[in-house]
């Protein structure tokens, strides 16, 4: 689905720091993105959405089509891109009800039934008037993740979604993510921290340290030796 | 007695509303560029924009009108080649205003989209959707409060404005003779019945329009 090779110089708060890795992402994988904060992971996800571009290096898609170049000034903007990016903190449009932030990403390819369809997913139907602050951290997190859905997206990139919420609802998520990714097998880049979420979901986990890739295997492997080596 | 005309007022309310009419619509893609634009440009742009905060109206309006004097370059280029007139002509006053109100317009704007969390534009552009309908359809709508008080401010703002006209439209009756000049006129000619008609009115309308503005900031803080 994705092959990267980037190097972006990044301001942390430990100083500075140089995000260089290269990966590829088979289609209809689900990998995780672990790492402790600051080691580049959001960075990542924003470079290959096209929120923000690397110094150097290229991004492309298994099927050939160039996401960026460095060498040869390319840089596809995010309309293009279409890599469903789920923020931290949701980004649901507060102006809107939640079946209008649904309508509004499927756009004009609206099709009324796929939103009811993904309403119906997410157990919010009766809830669709109703306007995000209305909402608990847990289903502003589903309409977030469906609305991503509804724009139809390439891939799914998903930046710490459950990080906010509590144990119960967590794991309540994380089946309704894993249900996801069997009904429709999409290329997933997770972000997250916790052993038991990367062990449900993933098949891979790609390990970052200060910027650089020191692991890249199953979600068993990458743990124990995360034990022996504790971040 | 007759009571005065209300040719100044009308003119007044006609100005106001065309200058927060055209200045809003030049102004929402251009608060757009100033906040999310990339262009070094930027900075010297909020200055000029900022510009008539400090500049004495007196010396926008008197530069103004050396630009736009028919006898000059481009005052005679627009009159011969567009047969439009800045020079003491209503169009004058409305371009004129706009400059003036620039701040008025611009400032409540960039100010509201300064205070959106900027994942709101980033997951816009991440599914698929356009700069405009992002503008038109997530950012204006979340920053409504702004929106209303950068018109209303632009409106109180150009009803009371004095220097700036009389350099750049005169006193011309029905035309440029706008109710802050007439109040002028009147004063200097002793005719204080006159004056006191369209200052009361000035002043109400101004009062009346800052109230309605608190009353919408307060309830847009408390939803």
């Amino acid at each position: 689905m994705l092959n990267l090779a980037i190097k972006k110089m990044m301001r942390g708060a430990e100083g500075d720091m140089v995000l260089e890795c290269a990966f590829s992402l088979q289609k209809g994988e689900f990998v995780t993105l672990y790492g402790r904060s600051g080691a580049g992971k959001t960075t990542l996800l924003r470079l290959i959405a096209g929120l923000s571009d690397p110094e150097q290096g290229t991004i492309r898609t298994l099927e050939g089509e160039i996401w960026f170049d460095s060498d040869n000034k390319i840089s596809l903007p995010p309309q293009a891109r279409r890599a469903g990016l789920v923020f931290q903190d949701y980004a649901l449009f507060p102006t809107m009800t939640i079946r209008q932030n649904l309508e509004f990403a499927a756009g004009n390819r609206s099709h009324s039934e796929r939103v009811d369809e993904l309403l119906d997913w997410i157990q919010l139907r009766e809830w669709s008037k109703r306007y995000p602050h209305q909402l608990s951290g847990g289903q502003k997190q589903r309409v977030a993740l469906a609305r991503a859905l509804a724009a139809q997206p390439r891939m799914l990139l998903l930046d710490e979604p459950l990080s906010a919420l509590d144990r119960e609802m967590r794991y309540h998520l994380q089946d309704k993510i894993a249900e996801l990714h069997d009904r429709f097998p999409i290329t997933t880049l997770l972000v997250s921290h916790d052993p038991a979420e990367i062990r449900r979901l993933s098949s891979r986990v790609l390990w970052l340290d200060k910027g650089r890739l020191i692991g890249d295997d199953t979600p068993d492997n990458i743990l124990k030796t995360e034990n022996r080596r504790p971040l | 007695m007759p009571w005065p005309s209300l040719t100044p007022l009308i003119l007044t309310l006609k100005l106001g509303l065309w200058t927060t009419l055209l200045l809003f619509i030049c102004g929402v893609p251009l608060a757009y560029w100033l906040v999310h634009g990339r262009s070094f440009l930027r900075l010297p742009c909020r200055i000029m924009v900022n510009l008539p905060l400090v500049l004495p109206p007196i010396v926008l309006g008197f530069y103004l009108l050396l630009l736009f004097s028919p006898t000059g370059t481009i005052g005679c280029f627009l009159e011969d080649y567009f047969h439009i007139r800045f020079a003491f002509s209503f169009a004058g006053l409305v371009l004129g205003s706009m400059l003036f109100s620039l701040p008025f317009m611009l400032n409540p704007m960039m100010a509201g989209l300064e205070s959106l969390p900027p994942s709101l534009l980033e997951a816009a552009y991440v599914l698929g959707r356009s700069r405009t309908a992002t503008l038109l359809r997530v950012l204006l709508p979340a920053i409504r409060p702004s929106l209303l008080s950068a018109l209303m401010m632009t409106f109180a703002h150009t009803i009371g404005e004095f220097g700036l006209v009389l350099m750049i439209g005169g006193k011309i009756e029905g035309i440029t003779r706008v109710a802050s000049i007439a109040v002028y006129d009147e004063v200097e000619s002793f005719n204080y019945r006159a004056a006191h008609f369209y200052s009361a009115i000035l002043l109400i309308v101004s009062f009346l329009l800052l109230y309605l503005m608190f009353l919408i900031n307060r309830r847009s803080r408390t939803f």
